[in-house]
């Protein structure tokens, strides 16, 4: 009984590691062949991003609980402390793969230690207050990022607050994070595999986390505070553990998406709300603890406007009633009950009853 | 024999309201100890004061000789005191094997890392509480159900399942907030042998909160009889209820 229970938590996760592997192979084999359009290729990376952010989302939503809408926020501290990393190392470390591999780094952790700043004030509210207070800071880290000023020369480095002249840089200086106008001519280093790698990196850490001694404890608190509290948990710690990993996978998938841009500016549509909310869907829609579903509805809602392109005038249209469609599918009680009855696994065990 | 718990003059104020006042109770090692009174008499008030809940206003709370006064919630459960909860307060979306195994969070213990990345310490450790958890869910009989998610037990078994879980935390002095209620006689009998096991083998002191009066004089072997916040009557079972105080606060004149 007991073992039984372990292995299907295995079985769970093999499935879900599964499909990212077959999506992989099935990808790279349509652009070997060609078949392919260099619009799609565009997009493998971008999914990769949402996808990452759709499953470090539910780690804080699904797993511990509380609703956060600032999640943009940390994917904007990733996306510039990583990109400011590699513009700097540029010329310092000239192997692609070693720097990128140490901004994802880099923009993990300052994304980590953000979300624990942040984390440390806001886990203390509940429910909506707390949702309203992280999309405040989320919009917060977003507005300073765009009067962010930071130049290098010989001296090292100049920030300031106000523009790009009150830098003083030397002459040889550079502007690096040039406010609104972000950062310019990021190497681009993000390909899909790195992309898929980091997908899979991602889910061993939420997965293994939630099958784990503090993955229990997380969930104990979103079940029962007062009775997590009363059996020994620490439920600050646990709170600001899920918090922050899942802040700093946030950042990672942030480090992702602006190497794959040339320039990265922090407009409302990327890192603002519109950003947090579009993840919140995807974590809803694909279920809300559910790590797989997660996956699947960001790669279903980033590719169907895309797959829609054709329709034009009725693209949203139809984007609007496959959302509605999903959600029904996911939570409606009745669908629910029907779905169990026609799931694959007890089809066949009643085809063994008839035979 | 000396008192495993100790409280002296506890006493408690909402506003104006006077909850507790001037509580005093021992209890020694391996009793079970009953605190009865009519509704709204500060029952559960004294065990929120006892496991850190609310602050006391004023008293001592001593477990063993330690005085635990105004610690966390979290602090005293490490020093000794578990409890059940009179609405039942279980991890409803988790399996009854991790209800319990969340409950020996404190005593089996592997990092984060070791988690994430898989190393033989969280084998270990994990089999170890795999194996720790089952044991006690054969004591109350919930082997069984180790799988379900603790949502799914009928509601005499999420009763058992909330004692097994406080026990996972190795406590001293075990609290039970009217575990009796909701179930019916034959159940309530069950229980009482369930209590009485539990502080056999587990060596466990027992202070319980009930209504249920079989189980009270069938199974308490002291009493504190509590009414508006104060002691009514307090001793030996069978003369407290048959003080005509208690029997008046009970009945009515």
């Amino acid at each position: 009984m007991k073992k039984l229970c372990i292995s299907k938590n295995l079985k769970d996760n093999i499935i879900t590691y599964g499909i990212v592997i077959l999506a992989y192979i099935i990808v790279q084999i349509m652009v070997s062949t060609g078949n392919m359009s260099s619009l799609m290729q565009g997009l493998l990376v971008p999914l990769c991003v949402y996808v990452i952010l759709a499953v470090s989302l539910n780690l804080t939503v699904g797993i511990l609980g509380e609703l956060s809408l600032g999640h943009a926020g940390f994917m904007c501290v990733g996306a510039f402390t990583g990109a400011f990393f590699s513009k700097c190392m540029e010329d310092v470390i000239t192997i692609g793969l070693l720097r990128f591999i140490l901004a994802i780094l880099i923009g993990g952790i300052s994304a980590a230690v953000i979300g624990f700043l942040i984390g440390m004030p806001v886990l203390r509210l509940k429910g909506d207050y707390l949702a309203i207070v992280t999309l405040a800071f989320g919009e917060i880290i977003k507005n300073i990022v765009n009067v962010l000023y930071i130049g290098k020369d010989s001296n090292g480095l100049h920030i300031s607050m106000k523009d790009s002249l009150s830098l003083g840089l030397e002459p040889d200086g550079q502007v690096i994070i040039n406010g609104a106008q972000g950062i310019t001519g990021t190497p681009k280093d993000s390909t899909f595999t790195i992309g898929v790698i980091l997908i899979i990196i991602t889910l061993i850490i939420v997965l293994n986390l939630i099958h784990s001694r503090d993955g229990r404890a997380i969930m104990a608190i979103r079940d029962n505070l007062i009775a997590a509290e009363s059996i020994g948990i620490n439920i600050t710690k646990y709170k600001l553990m899920a918090f922050s990993i899942s802040a700093s996978l946030a950042g990672i998938a942030g480090v992702l998406y602006s190497h794959n841009l040339n320039s990265l500016m922090a407009t409302p549509k990327n890192f603002g709300y519109n950003m947090s909310i579009m993840i919140l869907v995807f974590v809803v829609l694909g279920g809300i603890g559910n790590i797989r579903g997660s996956i699947i509805a960001a790669v279903v809602l980033t590719l169907l406007p895309e797959l829609l392109r054709g329709l034009s005038n009725y693209r949203m249209l139809i984007y609007a009633i496959v959302l509605i469609v999903m959600m029904l599918f996911n939570w409606s009680p009745k669908l629910v009950e029907l779905r169990k009855r026609f799931s694959p696994r007890r089809l066949i065990n009643r085809t063994r009853e008839v035979q | 024999m000396a008192a495993l718990l100790e409280v002296k003059n506890l006493g408690i104020s909402f506003g104006g309201l006077r909850a507790v006042d001037d509580f005093d109770v021992s209890i020694k090692k391996g009793q079970l100890y009953g605190l009865i009174g009519p509704n709204g008499a500060g029952k559960t008030t004294v065990f929120n004061l006892l496991t850190g809940v609310y602050k006391p206003s004023e008293g001592i709370i001593k477990l063993d000789g330690v005085n635990i006064t105004g610690l966390k919630t979290i602090e005293i459960n490490k020093a000794g005191i578990a409890r059940t909860f009179q609405n039942i307060r279980l991890f409803k979306e988790l399996t009854v094997l991790d209800n319990v195994k969340a409950g020996l969070h404190n005593h089996y213990k592997y990092s984060t890392v070791e988690g994430i990345l898989r190393l033989p310490g969280y084998f270990k450790t994990e089999k170890a509480m795999n194996e720790r958890a089952m044991e006690l869910l054969k004591v109350f009989e919930l082997d069984e159900e180790a799988n379900l998610l603790a949502s799914n037990l009928p509601y005499g078994k999420q009763r058992k399942l909330e004692i097994a879980r406080a026990l996972a935390t190795e406590p001293k002095l075990l609290l039970l907030d009217e575990p009796a209620a909701g179930m019916n006689p034959n159940e309530t009998i069950e229980l009482m042998n369930t209590i009485r096991f539990v502080r056999d083998n587990f060596d466990m002191t027992i202070l319980l909160i009930e209504h249920d009066m079989k189980l009270v004089s069938g199974i308490c072997e002291e009493l504190t009889v509590l009414n508006f916040g104060r002691i009514l009557a307090q001793g030996e079972t069978s003369a407290v209820l048959n003080d005509p105080q208690v029997i008046t606060a009970y009945l009515g004149e």
